[in-house]
């Protein structure tokens, strides 16, 4: 036969890509199950999605910008396309960490009746989560186009590995939480709050030049903020693109990803039994 | 030479199971929560966790499955057929011991696994088939067929949430029917859904099983096992104690279920009443021979021992009967007197009860004063008959004749 399987307590920690690639098509159907119900019996649908940062970049150019007079720290830079572009990213990173943080806790009927590879609804969320993203962007293209921005060859190229160094920020801590949360519930109740204190340690509302230059590596112990900086100085021409610290941003979020999946290798064996 | 498909070699599942004084309903004080608050994070830190006791819910658990075998596992609940599945089903895993599963499993542990309510029965399909592992191909293949099945083609565009539970376990069953592994785990799950629908869903078990492959199957119902199994596992705490032809089987279940013997008089301790009148023992037979197994046919006599303080002659005996899995069957009451011997003789007609396991509750009351209560006194068998097994008739029955 040409399919068998052993089952015994594994002592060692290990991917199987060929069990992946055979359930590959479950990772979508966990994203499309997600998607389908979460705009269920609302009127306006997937709007949501854009009208969400699109409220928060006119709240925060009012209240930041306006009135508390927070500068974007480069001329001909409106402060709405520019918190834009970090609200951008961050509540893909945001959206993406929580929803991945509760995935198997919301999926706690289908853990403990059928067996799939458990890192599928972690990693499904984050493509939830890129949809929203999508959609977003829309209005991001929107803004490039009225405030008359040309983006850059190199923003366009880096366009697509700031979404992978996203993806993998968000899906270190992801992996680690919902492996913590199926035992300790506290992860459901502490992650809004982690994720709101987040938003300021994020060069989201300001600008990485608004700390000093000595203490700006700290800023970049983040990925998110090489993530956004970056994307603001290539598509905006705000800023510089630091290339040593936005490596210590890239290098973080390979970190955390192999440490969150690490991790979440190791207690997922437990899984079925405690949560 | 073939191997077998399935070969479990002295598997084990232990469980850590906790005994947390505060975590107990209702008595979890303000004063609890706070000396938790300090200790939790203690024990977090430190590992170290009071009171816990490990319980072996798979004891060395060795079995050999031959390809097209149907095994029905059969055991009291707790005894670790749910567990054996799980493990089986790669949900859990085990903590000693191997198994090797040789050929595509899908596993069936409950009833539309994953359906969700606000989603339109054609979008739960998919999901539930996905996850049950069907490819999107395969779906697709088979989704007018699913559809025909599950007999709700004029709801499949409506979310789930508004269907009747006939028709969203209708639904889920006819996905999970048109799996097409070559090894099949389903837990109890045909105890739902109308018996025309029951019918429906043994027959295609059936059909599954003709095809030569291998079914894992828990049921409580004896009827069930023995119409659709060839061989069968008991299990008792954990261990498998019998193994072999499902007629073997379901009599050695029968076994376990009621003792050996048709005599009970070492009753446990947990009783109730005044005790000016006791029960000392009470004698199961049929035509004057002792027994704890009796033929469908025959009427089974009750002989009541008690003792007693004189005479009295307003005894009432109230004897409460319920089958395997607790569901209360009848109430057979009458009235007595003792003279001073205090001998009761009750009839359980014949033919009333199907095949199966009973067991009784009695209490005896003197004037309507409460003398004497003993739960679960007495249980016995009744034994299949050849004409009731035939088919899947034998499912589909009432409690009582």
């Amino acid at each position: 036969m040409e399919h068998a399987v052993v089952i015994r307590p594994k002592k060692r920690i290990a991917i199987d890509w060929k069990e992946l690639k055979e359930y590959r098509e479950l990772f979508f159907y966990f994203a499309w199950r997600d998607v389908k119900v979460r705009y269920k019996q609302t009127a306006i649908g997937i709007l949501w999605a854009v009208l969400q940062p699109f409220i928060q970049m006119v709240v925060f150019t009012l209240f930041f910008n306006k009135a508390v007079g927070v500068q974007t720290g480069s001329e001909g830079v409106p402060y709405a396309i520019f918190s834009y572009t970090g609200l951008l990213f961050w509540n893909y990173f945001s959206q993406a960490l929580q929803r991945s943080a509760n995935s198997l806790v919301d999926n706690q009927s289908v853990v403990t009746k059928v067996y799939f590879p458990r890192i599928i609804p972690p990693i499904s969320s984050t493509i939830v989560s890129l949809i929203d993203f999508g959609f977003a962007s829309i209005i991001f293209v929107g803004l490039m186009i009225y405030f008359k921005f040309v983006p850059s060859t190199l923003g366009l190229l880096l366009l697509l590995p700031a979404i992978l160094v996203s993806f993998l920020a968000a899906s270190g801590p992801g992996l680690f939480l919902a492996a913590v949360n199926v035992k300790y519930r506290d992860v459901k109740q502490a992650l809004p709050f982690l994720i709101q204190t987040g938003l300021f340690l994020t060069p989201v509302i300001y600008p990485v030049t608004a700390i000093p230059q000595q203490y700006q590596w700290l800023l970049y112990l983040n990925p998110m903020t090489g993530v956004i900086n970056a994307m603001r100085s290539s598509f905006l021409g705000a800023g510089t693109i630091d290339w040593p610290l936005t490596m210590l941003s890239v290098g973080m979020a390979i970190v955390m990803f192999i440490g969150g999946l690490y991790y979440f290798k190791g207690r997922e064996k437990e899984f079925a039994d405690i949560i | 030479m073939s191997k077998s498909v399935i070969e479990i070699k002295k598997l084990s599942k232990a469980y850590m199971i906790g005994h947390e004084q505060q975590a107990m309903a209702g008595t979890m004080t303000f004063r609890d929560s706070l000396t938790n608050l300090v200790r939790k994070p203690l024990e977090l830190i430190t590992g170290h966790q009071l009171k816990k006791e490990k319980f072996w819910a798979l004891k060395d658990v060795t079995l050999n499955i031959e390809q097209g075998d149907v095994v029905g596992i059969i055991g009291r609940n707790g005894s670790g057929k749910s567990t054996l599945l799980k493990v089986l089903s790669r949900i859990v895993e085990p903590t000693k011991g191997e198994a090797v599963m040789r050929g595509r499993v899908a596993s069936l542990l409950e009833v539309g696994t994953g359906f969700h309510p606000e989603l339109t029965g054609r979008e739960n399909v998919f999901f539930n088939g996905a996850i049950l592992g069907m490819s999107r191909k395969e779906i697709n293949a088979k989704f007018d067929e699913i559809v025909a099945f599950s007999e709700v083609e004029k709801f499949l565009d409506t979310p789930v949430k508004f269907y009747s539970s006939g028709m969203y376990v209708r639904l889920a069953f006819a996905v999970a029917a048109h799996l097409d592994p070559d090894i099949l785990i389903v837990d109890e799950v045909l105890a739902v859904g109308d018996a025309a629908f029951q019918k429906k869903c043994l027959g295609k078990m059936k059909d599954v099983a003709g095809q030569g492959r291998t079914v894992l199957f828990v049921s409580h119902s004896m009827a069930t096992i023995q119409s659709l199994c060839t061989r069968g596992v008991l299990m008792k705490d954990g261990k498998v104690v019998s193994q072999g032809s499902v007629q073997d089987v379901v009599e050695a279940y029968s076994g376990v279920i009621s003792g050996t013997s048709g005599r009970f008089d070492n009753f446990q301790q947990r009783r109730e009443g005044a005790q000016d009148i006791s029960i000392k023992s009470i004698e199961l037979s049929h035509n004057g021979s002792v027994q704890n197994k009796f033929d469908a046919l025959n009427d089974v006599e009750l002989a009541i021992k008690c003792k007693t303080r004189g005479k009295t002659n307003n005894i009432r005996l109230d004897l409460n009967l319920y089958n395997d899995v607790g569901v209360w069957i009848a109430c057979f009451s009458g009235r007595y007197s003792f003279g001073d011997k205090g001998a009761i003789k009750v009839y359980l007609p014949d033919q009333a009860l199907y095949q199966g396991q009973y067991s009784a509750n009695i209490s005896l009351l003197d004037n309507e004063v409460l003398q004497d209560f003993i739960p679960e006194a007495i249980s016995f068998v009744i034994k299949p008959n050849n004409s009731m097994i035939s088919g899947v008739s034998g499912v589909i029955q009432g409690l009582l004749k």
